[in-house]
This record gives C-alpha cells, structure tokens and sequence, in this order.
C-alpha cells in the first residue's frame, strides 16, 4: 500500500528547455518527481538548479525576455505547468516556495501566515485556525502563539524562515518548492528546518535545491545532480553519495570542484 | 622607521586639512540659513499676533494682515496634493512596476527628470495658456492648486519610483509565489512598505510648492484680496460646497511680495512676519517628513 502511493507521480519534467534571452539556462532536463517524497537538487553554482526549481511556479514569468520549451506535467490533473495555455498565477496558487533569504513581510506575525489564504478568499474563524495549524506545522506556534500581532521582524532569522514555510503550508500547496532555504541560518537553524522539510513529505510533494551536499544527504529521497544546465545523474540519495554512476557526479560529491 | 613617521605626519596634515575644509563650507550653508532665520525673527517678531493672522491686508500697515493669504495656501496646498499625490504615486508606480524596459519607457524617464528641472515660470505660462485661456477655469484656485501640481508631478513620481526601488526583490517574489496579481503585489505590499519614502517626497514636494511664487503670479493670482473663499461647509443642504475652487486667491509668498515692494518700512516688517509664518510652516513640513521617515524606518528594515 505505501509502496503504491510513493511509487505514485506527482510531476513530471520532460524534454524542458528554459532561456534567458538568447541564452539557454536548462538543456532537455527529463525528470520524476514522485509524490510525497523530498527530492533534492543539487550541483555547483550557475548550473540552473535554482532555474528548474523556479519553473514549477513560473515566477520566470515576472521578467522579460524568460522562454520555456518542453513539458512539466503535473498530476492527477494532468496539467502542463509552463504551457502556453496555462495560468501562471494558478500555477503559484498550486505551489508554494521558500526562498533563500527569510523574506517576512513587514507585517504581523499572523497577516504574513494569513495573507495567502486571504488572498484565496478565506476569512473569519477559518482564516484563524489554518493560521494556527499552519504554524504548529511549522513548529513555530508555540515560539509566537502569545505574540501573533507583533512583527515578523521582531523574530530571529531561523523563525523568520519557519514563518515563511508556515505561510508556504497555509495555502495547501500540491508541491513545496525550497531554494537554498537554510543558507543564510546558523546550524541549530539548520537542523530545524531540515527536521521541518522531513516531516512534511507525508503532507506534500517536496523539492529542495540546495548546494550543501550534507543537506541533500541528510532530507532528501533522492537527488539529481546538475552540472551547467544540463540533468547530469538521478539516483536514490544513499546511492547517489555511496556509489554515483557518473564521474562527473562523483568527483562534485567528493569536492573536486564545484 | 623614522621614514614612516615623517610619511604619517604629512598624511594626518592632509586630512586634518580636509576636515577643516568640510567643516567650512558645511557651516557656510547652515550659518546663512541661521542668520537668515535670525534676520526674519529680528524684523517680524514684534508684528506677529493673532490680529496678524486674523487680519485682511489694508492699506494700513498696523492694521494688516495674511488671512486672506494663510487660507489661500492652504487651498492651494489642498488642491496641489489631491490632484499631485494619486497622479504622481500612480506613475511612480506604472513605471517602476508595470511598464516593460523599452526605449519608450526610458524616453518617459529621462523626460520626467528633465521636467523636475523646468523652471517654475514656465509652468505658469503653460498653465496661463492651458488651464485659464483654454480650459476657462479662471485665475482661481483650482488653476493655481493645479499649476503646483504640474510642478512637483515629478517629484512625486522620482520619489515615488525611489521607495519602490528600495522593496527588496525577494519581497516582490515571495508576494507573487503566494499567487497574487501585479495589484495585490501594489496594493497590500509595495505601497505600504514604500509609504515612508513616498510621503517623505510628497511633503518635500509641498515644501518647495508652498513658497511658489512666479507660476502663481503668471496665472493671475491676486495681490490684494479682502475675502475669502466659500467655505467648504455650508449651513444649509446638501452641506457640503466646492464653490472655493473656483475663488480667486491670495497666497504667502505673493503678499510678501507686494508688502516687499511697497517703500514704506513698516510694510517690510509685515513682509518679515509673513515670512516667518511661511519658513514656520515649511519647516513644520520637513519636520513632519522627517518623523514619518524615521517611524517607517523603525519598523521595516531590510
């Protein structure tokens, strides 16, 4: 039974190719991303992990000159996420993604969990108890339950992020996209987010890109790794860092560049 | 190592040098402001007291006044910031937000700066032509508050585009991955973290408006004027009157003006105190500039 559902697909990448202007950022990338499981994806800077990532909630689409080509499917309904006939916005109410930097809005504690869903039209009791339970999600409630109206800013960097996967879960996203989302915490921030990010894959479909290779190790069901735009090796994450098939993958794992 | 010294002493010398010279040329401005401020105190003090303000002009110095003046500005100011500030912040706000990077855009940019550089003259000659002779709105106060208006659009706009610029682009992104349209983003995240910034230029814009002088005289503005306008608020239905726009108007710096010219010293005196009442207000102005930026900047920070 639970093989059934992991072996279930949640999204799938095929033959995508992504520019920016003139110049192609992801080359013929071909990928599964099974339900509830974490996939990382990791590989040196500039080869287009953080690009893939933000195809899944066209947030390319802010900015000028940003072409898609290929297929991301997502399932069951079977919608292809970057075509031309599909809603960017219903794209990013489908999704949901953390960023690098905490970005908290300059607002109160609870409005920052609160604006997605009002955005979605929710409000009054509702609105209060997905607020409470997104943050208890986050294992942040009890750390602001007797201060929901203070500002966001008046929390530490690693409950900042907390704050924002909080907001992230509110919207019942269908997959949880994270980019590099603990590179600016200390480790004992660290170590929450990644417990956060492991328990959460019984919730939602996870994908993290991250250039901590301990980080893929620890989180991850399995990764791929990426070198200059191009999908290098996809593998379970044991094997990937026990025994890679590619040479390439292997001498990025054991710090020969990168 | 004796070497170093002689090298070190002479690098102090020149920075000790260069400090002097700071301190020198920063005092030059604030010393002149100073004794500007002391000069106006010195000649109107003695002739600033609610009569002053509570008084028409007349062809008595003792006996007058800047009512007729004082509400004139402020209807002015009223006009000027309701037509300038959703014009203004509006188009900040299309530029920096919505508009694509083409060479329209850039053509609009670099024109909006060379407006903000636009002698204030010619905005009234624009407005003598366009808002008085062509539109028919009269040498009223809707004509002024509008030609002020014109004049500091693009401060607004500048200062407007400034605090947006100062949003952070991950605040932007992470508004928009929540699912929100280009308005939400606008309505419920850049306009209220940039409102510090925004309301700073706006009142700085005032500032400058409020001691506007030629545009005003160009359209037609009165010198000597011993009403007021309609009052905003009437006794009987439907209450509540814009009859005032369409008044003709008097404002502080133009009674200045004329009692400047005018060869009999006690009306210099009274040009001094409605100066100082015009440097109290600009300066009450910047102050509130000044509190608004330093309450926003304690609450966001990026």
């Amino acid at each position: 039974m639970k093989t059934a559902e992991t072996q279930q697909i949640k999204a799938e990448v095929a033959g995508l190719n992504f520019f920016y202007g003139r110049a192609q950022a992801l080359k013929n990338i071909n990928l599964l991303f099974p339900a509830h499981q974490v996939a990382a994806i990791i590989g040196p800077s500039g080869c287009g992990k953080s690009t893939l990532l933000r195809c899944f909630n066209r947030i390319h689409d802010l900015y000028p000159e940003t072409r898609y080509e290929g297929k991301i499917i997502l399932q069951p309904s079977g919608i292809n996420l970057i075509g031309p006939e599909t809603d960017p916005l219903e794209m990013r109410m489908r999704m949901s993604m953390v960023f690098q930097k905490p970005n908290a809005f300059p607002k109160s504690i609870f409005e920052n969990v609160a604006f997605g869903l009002r955005l979605r039209g929710v409000r009054g009791r509702e609105l209060q108890e997905q607020v409470e339970k997104s943050l208890r999600l986050a294992a942040l409630w009890d750390e602001v339950k007797d201060r929901l109206k203070q500002s966001a800013y008046t929390l530490s960097g690693g409950q900042q992020q907390r704050l924002c996967i909080a907001r992230a879960l509110a919207t019942e996203p269908e997959m949880l996209l994270f980019d590099e989302p603990t590179s600016a915490l200390d480790p004992i921030a660290t170590a929450k987010i990644e417990d956060l990010i492991f328990e959460l894959k019984s919730r939602v479909t996870v994908i993290i890109v991250t250039h901590n290779m301990q980080q893929a190790a620890r989180v991850s069901d399995f990764t791929a790794f990426m070198y200059l735009g191009e999908l290098i090796e996809v593998s379970p994450t044991k094997k990937m860092f026990e025994n890679p098939s590619n040479k390439l993958t292997e001498d990025y794992i054991t710090g020969h560049f990168g | 190592m004796s070497d170093f010294k002689r090298i070190i002493a002479k690098r102090k010398r020149q920075d000790l040098v260069f400090n002097l010279i700071g301190i020198l040329c920063t005092l030059v401005g604030i010393v002149t402001l100073g004794a500007l401020l002391v000069d106006l105190i010195a000649d109107g003090i003695a002739r600033l007291d609610p009569s002053f303000l509570t008084s028409f002009p007349s062809r008595f110095a003792e006996r007058a006044g800047i009512l007729s003046s004082w509400v004139g500005t402020l209807l002015i100011m009223i006009v000027t910031a309701f037509t300038a500030v959703p014009l203004g912040v509006a188009a900040g706000v299309y530029l920096e937000e919505y508009a694509g990077k083409n060479w329209l855009t850039n053509l609009i940019e670099i024109n909006i700066a060379n407006l903000a550089g636009v002698p204030s003259i010619i905005y009234g000659l624009m407005a003598l032509g366009l808002l008085v002779y062509k539109f028919r709105l009269g040498q009223s106060v809707l004509t002024g508050g509008l030609t002020l208006a014109f004049l500091i659009l693009p401060i607004v706009i500048v200062a407007t585009r400034e605090a947006l610029r100062t949003i952070p682009q991950g605040i932007r992104e992470s508004a928009y991955a929540l699912g929100s349209t280009k308005w939400q983003v606008v309505r419920h995240h850049l306009l209220p973290y940039s409102v510090g910034g925004t309301m700073t230029g706006i009142i700085i814009a005032l500032s400058r408006a409020i001691g506007e002088t030629a545009p005003l005289i160009t359209i037609g503005a009165l010198t000597f004027i011993a009403f007021l306008p309609p009052p905003p608020i009437q006794a009987s239905p439907p209450f509540l009157s814009a009859d005032w726009v369409w008044s003709p108007f008097s404002v502080l710096p133009i009674q200045m003006f004329n009692w400047v010219s005018r060869p009999d010293q006690e009306f210099v005196v009274n040009a001094a105190a409605a100066g100082l009442v015009l440097i109290i207000v600009t300066l009450s102005l910047n102050a509130v500039a000044i509190i608004i930026r330093y309450r926003v900047r304690k609450r966001i920070k990026w």
